[in-house]
């Protein structure tokens, strides 16, 4: 028992980690994309972004083995037309706030996946931030075109 | 004193006249003798949804005779659109779900704006992920242009910095009767609750 429960605690320990992110003042949760066959053109990346410390922060790229390029993108929606720009400056995240990237707004592009993503499966991701530097985060695959991840606001 | 009591008397009877004046031909050219005959006002009067000529993600040429007989839900994108239109899709194929069976009864398009990148095996790829009821639809930039006037739909190539471009593109899904003729549209913003009942309507209208 004396020897179970530390391991049981950093195992406790290492899962939060990956589910939450966190390099210092930026908080990466609710990290999620949505399955795609093997030759679609694109992927999706969604994230909730957490900057607790005093200093402005902005994500400014991401990469993953599971695509050629990440880009980071805004949706608008004007007059019933659908609009999608690449962000060349990144997210800003200022100091206390949250940021979230989801469908419909703000999302990362995956170009060119290199595998299909099925649902249920985790993909790697690394974040850099202005400030915060690398950030490593887990992408959980949900259903293709779902509107929200399964486990959202756990 | 008087003479300013008499110029204001005036003045009320010039605002009163021009009130009467005004209210009555308003009258006579909106309800009166003067106005537009009522026109019909319903979806199925308005022209959307004409002929195209298309290449289904199959690789079969397709003109909207193919489609005839069943209701049909229609709407436009492009395959290096990672956000808005697999949200479409994935709504499209949650509804398939919900149908059940009746979904058999619908045709469930996807019309690519996107010519040049938008082949039949991009599209096959791309429509992998959702329902296989899914049928992609793509073109040359002619048969495009055409299927999109049919829908009066707006689309754009618009060139980014890194020498590639994006397409902006109308965000509806059209709802066409069993005769092609325009029924609705649902918007990507109205629940699941409200899309599946304009589609419940739309397989018991004749």
């Amino acid at each position: 028992m004396r020897t179970l429960l530390p391991g049981l605690l950093a195992g406790a320990l290492a899962l939060a980690a990956a589910a939450h992110a966190q390099s210092d003042d930026i908080a990466v949760s609710l990290a999620w994309t949505r399955a795609v066959g093997a030759t679609a053109p694109t992927a999706v990346g969604y994230l909730t972004l957490r900057n607790s410390g005093s200093n402005p922060d902005r994500l400014i790229s991401a990469e993953t083995p599971a695509a050629r390029a990440v880009e980071i993108h805004e949706q608008r929606r004007e007059e019933g037309v659908m609009r999608m720009r690449p962000l060349p400056d990144g997210v800003s995240v200022p100091p206390g706030e949250t940021v979230t990237l989801g469908p419909g707004g703000t999302h990362l592009m995956l170009v060119g996946p290199t595998r299909a993503l099925a649902r249920g499966e985790r993909v790697s991701l690394t974040l850099h931030f202005e400030r915060a530097g690398q950030v490593h985060v887990e992408l959980s695959v949900e259903a293709a075109g779902t509107r929200q991840p399964a486990h959202a606001g756990h | 004193m008087l003479r300013w009591i008499r110029r204001a008397a005036w003045g009320l009877v010039a605002v009163l006249g021009f009130l009467v004046l005004a209210i009555s031909v308003g009258w006579f050219v909106t309800d009166g003798p003067l106005a537009d005959r009522p026109v019909a006002t319903g979806p199925a009067s308005l022209p959307i949804g004409g002929p195209f000529r298309l290449t289904d993600h199959r690789g079969r040429a397709v003109t909207e005779a193919d489609f005839r007989g069943r209701p049909m839900t229609v709407f436009f994108g492009f395959t290096q659109c990672p956000d808005v239109c697999p949200t479409t899709l994935g709504d499209m194929t949650a509804l398939i779900e919900a149908l059940g069976p009746e979904a058999d009864r619908l045709h469930w398009l996807f019309v690519s704006v996107d010519w040049e990148r938008d082949t039949p095996e991009t599209l096959a790829g791309y429509l992998e992920a959702y329902d296989r009821r899914i049928v992609g639809l793509s073109g040359t930039e002619a048969h495009v242009a055409a299927a999109a006037r049919a829908f009066r739909v707006y689309y754009r190539r618009v060139p980014l910095k890194d020498g590639g471009y994006t397409m902006d593109h109308s965000a509806s899904v059209f709802l066409l009767d069993l005769a092609g003729r325009f029924a609705g549209t649902i918007d990507h913003q109205e629940s699941h609750a409200v899309a599946l009942e304009k589609l419940r309507s739309l397989l018991t209208s004749r």
